[in-house]
């Protein structure tokens, strides 16, 4: 087993570096992977904050204070506070700081919000070091502080020539108070060293060594593995369940009924299995005979929904969410109308490493160790349906393997812990592939029923969607609202947008660019409709409505998305190649997580249908820095790599209440094969504030992946997944 | 049943069930983290190792077909991860989650064993199998490539034997990097 460097109790661990003046406590706890705990014999190190230790012979170790889901804030947090403390990133050590809200702020990986986020403050928390450091020379030499200037490590007086490494200056700075980081000097951007520069992944020789990384990996001695077997059709409840045969089973030690609280949010009812080794517990349930209650969402189906949404597109819609001009009478008076039905299916996440957590109930204490996007409320939830307080539940923050929004949700956190509370040992839950795949909280599906028309320009006047979604009681399910401001809302002078509710028994949420994902579809796949009846170039056409030199309702700035389309039509030879029938070129564009992605597909589709995709060209403007170009490559190629994942073949059914797909065989993740040949990423600059690259690369991908399709074709796509479509040519 | 075999160079005798599958004889028994569980039925390949050389599911493999066998997992393929496939996937930055990579480098290392210099063909044939929920796969595949010529240009390099060096810390990686332009005219609100 490997072994936590000593006992458990994170609590033994801390406030051994409540040291110095100015010092502040660092809490790390246990350290289950072998990572190295900050010295206990911390009397001259200088701890300026809870982000930064610096030991007297210049050894810098940077807390990492978010949740790592793969998309590199481990890596970039940590160079934002390197940069404006001004050391080598060469010489600095990551730390995966755990869950303190008392400590670390917005500690969460969601919504593309770490570096609109924190792009300030952990650059204030380096610069509170650096001054210091500055301080602590000058007080020394007994010079000025605006006299000396630091260099990567290194305090220099040019005056006379002295000069001090930041170790050497520890002792001293350790005794000083730390300035307000608010009003804290900052470098000037035309200084960084290390944010805009390309820095590998600090977990990199750990992950390409198969080190313990993950939660998965993650074991204490004595531990027992959990199974939890929950009813097929969501929220239903344990009837009877017959548990000898599992109980007499190899390896299993426990086995019992969980009531749950009627949440799948937090705890469905189901049974626990508890053994020596997963693989045992997980046999075991193949013995569990169990009578299910079913609940409310047996009724419900994929097909269902659909005969629903039909229906209620020929009704009047349940809510207008907003009205611009006069629909109807410009309707009647286009030069061109066009009518279209788009739909997208359920999807499930899908992050390669399955749910997992690991509980220790001792003590009156709850220790957790969770690959959790969300530990705030992972904690709340399991205190909550546990009965007991906040402050008895602890959480350790292990690198998950995916995230993309699965990870907000903490269900199997609270499974986790009301089982390690049964058995009084510490537990791993772990679900298969196929509980990940029957009980996620699904991306929902969605039915757009658009009419829309061009003037006798060739100007987009009018456009109505009748979205007919999931919710009830004048409210949406998680995930699947829309707004009367997103655009092309505010840039079409007659405009409706309404919607129809259906009631929704499948749990639903956010995944990777929520709702976004689907909407980039049938917004820019019937914007290019529009184009096409419009007998205009589609680029030229979508810079025609952005033609508005102003901010549109909900933040949407025309000007910047002029920007990107521009230039990704200049890098893609926009309109300046013939192609071949079968072979097409397609263009999206979307604004969401504050960033503005526009992105052109290059495709050949053969006769009898098959789809490759070959080029993509991607540029986006998320503001006036990319911090980490070397990472923020790789994640909006992986943006547009999911957004054909979802486009291709994904789809969840849903059949009396339950999910009929269980795993990769019949719910399709791209392949290398089926990715595309290049995708080429450009990122304009412009002078805004630093936003976040984790979403916003995603949504274009889709409608110009089927954009290109129909231009290859003249198949228009609408509706997915493209494996259930027809794309054949003649 | 007992069942012995040779795991990245050491002999071990585990008493399980024959039908146990070696990836759970590895993680829960053996303490061998590195080869992932993903899906448990062969369709991912995060579980890949190297049994007798060659690139195999270990989540669909029982125990009992591995006796006498050697198995090589993500842990044991070179010193101090310097095989060329791992120091050219640190270099390119392929990975995002990291959690399928253990697997991927497992079966780039067993085609490169075989196939030292691989056209994409080959790379397509070897690693579709192995899938990248974080769509790393252009990078890998620049990877794989990258590997092949460090082979082609280090001594011993044949994919077990590397050298083991430390790891350029070359500001430049391999990878396509973005370019960035000013703010265009006008570009601001």
């Amino acid at each position: 087993m490997s072994t936590p460097t000593t006992g458990m109790s994170r609590r033994n661990f801390l406030k051994v570096s409540s040291i110095a003046g100015g010092g502040f406590l660092l809490s790390i706890g246990v350290d289950p992977l072998g990572k190295g705990l900050f010295a206990a014999d911390a009397a001259v190190d200088f701890i300026p904050n809870h982000f930064i230790r610096l030991t007297p012979d210049g050894l810098v170790t940077i807390m990492a204070q978010n949740p790592e889901i793969g998309q590199g804030v481990k890596t970039m947090l940590p160079m934002l506070i390197a940069e404006e403390f001004d050391v080598a990133w060469e010489d600095v050590t990551v730390e995966q700081a755990p869950h303190d809200p008392e400590k670390y702020s917005r500690q969460f990986a969601g919504g593309s919000n770490a570096t609109p986020t924190h792009y300030m403050p952990m650059r204030r928390a380096g610069a509170v070091g650096r001054h210091l450091m500055k301080q602590a020379a000058a007080q020394e030499w007994g010079v000025d502080m605006s006299e000396v200037e630091t260099d990567a490590g290194v305090v220099r007086h040019a005056a006379s020539g002295r000069t001090a490494t930041y170790g050497e200056l520890a002792e001293t700075a350790a005794g000083l108070t730390a300035p307000d980081p608010e009003t804290v000097e900052l470098k000037d951007p035309s200084e960084f060293r290390i944010i805009g520069t390309d820095r590998r992944n600090v977990d990199n020789r750990k992950i390409v060594t198969g080190q313990p990384l993950f939660g998965i990996d993650f074991t204490l001695p004595d531990m027992l593995y959990a199974v939890y077997e929950k009813c097929p059709s969501f929220n239903g409840t344990v009837a009877s369940a017959d548990l000898d045969a599992v109980l007499a089973a190899p390896g299993v030690r426990h086995a019992f009924v969980v009531d749950g609280v009627g949440n799948t949010s937090t705890l469905v009812g189901g049974v626990a299995i508890v053994a020596d080794t997963w693989w045992q517990a997980n046999e075991a349930r193949k013995l569990l005979e169990v009578e299910w209650d079913e609940g409310p969402a047996a009724e419900q189906s994929t097909a269902g929904f659909a005969r629903r949404a039909a229906e209620l597109s020929m009704q009047p819609p349940e809510e207008v969410l907003r009205e611009d001009g006069d629909v109807d009478a410009a309707l009647a008076g286009a030069a061109a109308t066009v009518e279209a039905a788009y739909d997208y299916p359920f999807i499930s996440h899908a992050q390669l490493e399955p749910e997992n957590c690991t509980a220790w109930w001792h003590d009156g204490r709850m220790e957790m160790w969770a690959p959790t996007q969300t530990p705030d409320s992972g904690r709340r939830d399991v205190a909550e349906v546990l009965g007991i307080d906040e402050s008895q539940v602890s959480i350790d923050l292990i690198r998950c393997g995916g995230g993309f929004g699965r990870r907000l949700y903490n269900e199997w956190m609270v499974e986790a812990a009301w089982i390690a509370r049964e058995v009084g040992v510490p537990v791993k839950l772990l679900w298969t592939r196929e509980d990940d795949m029957r009980y996620d909280r699904y991306r929902p599906g969605g039915f757009h029923y658009f009419r829309g028309g061009v003037d006798e320009e060739g100007r987009l006047s009018v456009w109505e969607d009748h979205f007919v979604s999931y919710g009830e009681n004048g409210r949406f399910a998680s995930s699947a609202s829309m707004s009367g401001n997103l655009y092309p809302a505010s840039f079409i002078p007659n405009f409706r947008l309404a919607t129809s509710r259906m009631p929704l028994h499948v749990p639903t949420g956010a995944l990777r660019a929520p709702s976004s994902n689907a909407f980039g579809f049938v917004l820019e796949g019937f914007i290019d409709e529009l184009a096409h009846a419009a007998g205009r170039d589609p680029v030229e056409f979508r810079l025609d409505l952005l033609d508005a030199p102003r901010v549109g309702d909900g933040g949407f700035d025309a000007a910047r998305m002029r920007g990107v389309l521009e230039s990704v039509a200049e890098r893609s030879g926009w309109g300046q190649r013939d192609l071949p029938r079968g072979t097409g070129r397609g263009v999206g564009c979307y604004y969401s997580h504050r960033g503005y992605f526009a992105e052109v597909v290059v495709v050949t589709v053969r006769q009898n249908g098959r789809l490759e995709i070959g080029d993509v060209w991607v540029v986006g403007d998320v503001g006036s820095q990319i911090i980490n170009p070397l990472n923020a490559v790789n994640s909006v190629q992986g943006g547009v790599i999911e957004a054909f994942s979802h486009a291709l073949g994904q789809e969840i059914t849903i059949e009396g209440g339950a999910v009929v797909e269980s795993n990769f065989d019949e719910y399709p993740l791209i392949r290398l094969t089926e990715a595309p040949k290049s995708i080429d990423v450009h990122f304009v600059l412009t002078d805004n504030p630093p936003t976040g690259l984790g979403e916003p690369s995603l949504p274009p991908a889709i409608p110009a992946l089927t954009n290109a399709i129909f231009d290859a074709t003249g198949n228009r796509v609408r509706s997915l997944p493209l494996s259930k479509q027809d794309l054949s040519w003649s | 049943m007992m069942v012995t075999f040779q795991v990245n160079g050491r002999t071990e005798t585990v008493d399980v069930s024959p039908d146990m599958p070696l990836l759970w004889v590895l993680r829960d028994v053996l303490d061998i983290k590195g080869p992932k569980f993903g899906c448990g039925i062969s369709q991912c390949g995060a579980c890949t190792v190297h049994v007798d050389g060659r690139a195999r599911r270990s989540c669909t493999t029982r125990i009992e077909a591995v006796e006498g066998a050697e198995i090589t997992t993500i842990e044991g393929l070179s010193p101090g991860g310097s095989h060329p496939v791992q120091r050219a996937w640190e270099e390119l930055d392929v990975a995002q989650c990291g959690y399928c990579q253990a697997g991927q480098i497992m079966a780039a290392s067993a085609l490169l064993a075989e196939t030292p210099q691989p056209t994409d063909e080959d790379i397509d044939f070897a690693m579709d199998r192995n899938l990248c929920r974080c769509g790393t796969y252009l990078r890998i595949r620049a990877a794989i490539h990258e590997a092949a010529s460090m082979m082609a240009t280090e001594p011993q390099g044949n994919g077990n034997g590397a050298p083991a060096t430390e790891i350029p810390t070359a500001e430049t990686p391999a990878t396509a990097l973005p370019t960035v332009e000013a703010p265009a005219e006008g570009g601001e609100r």
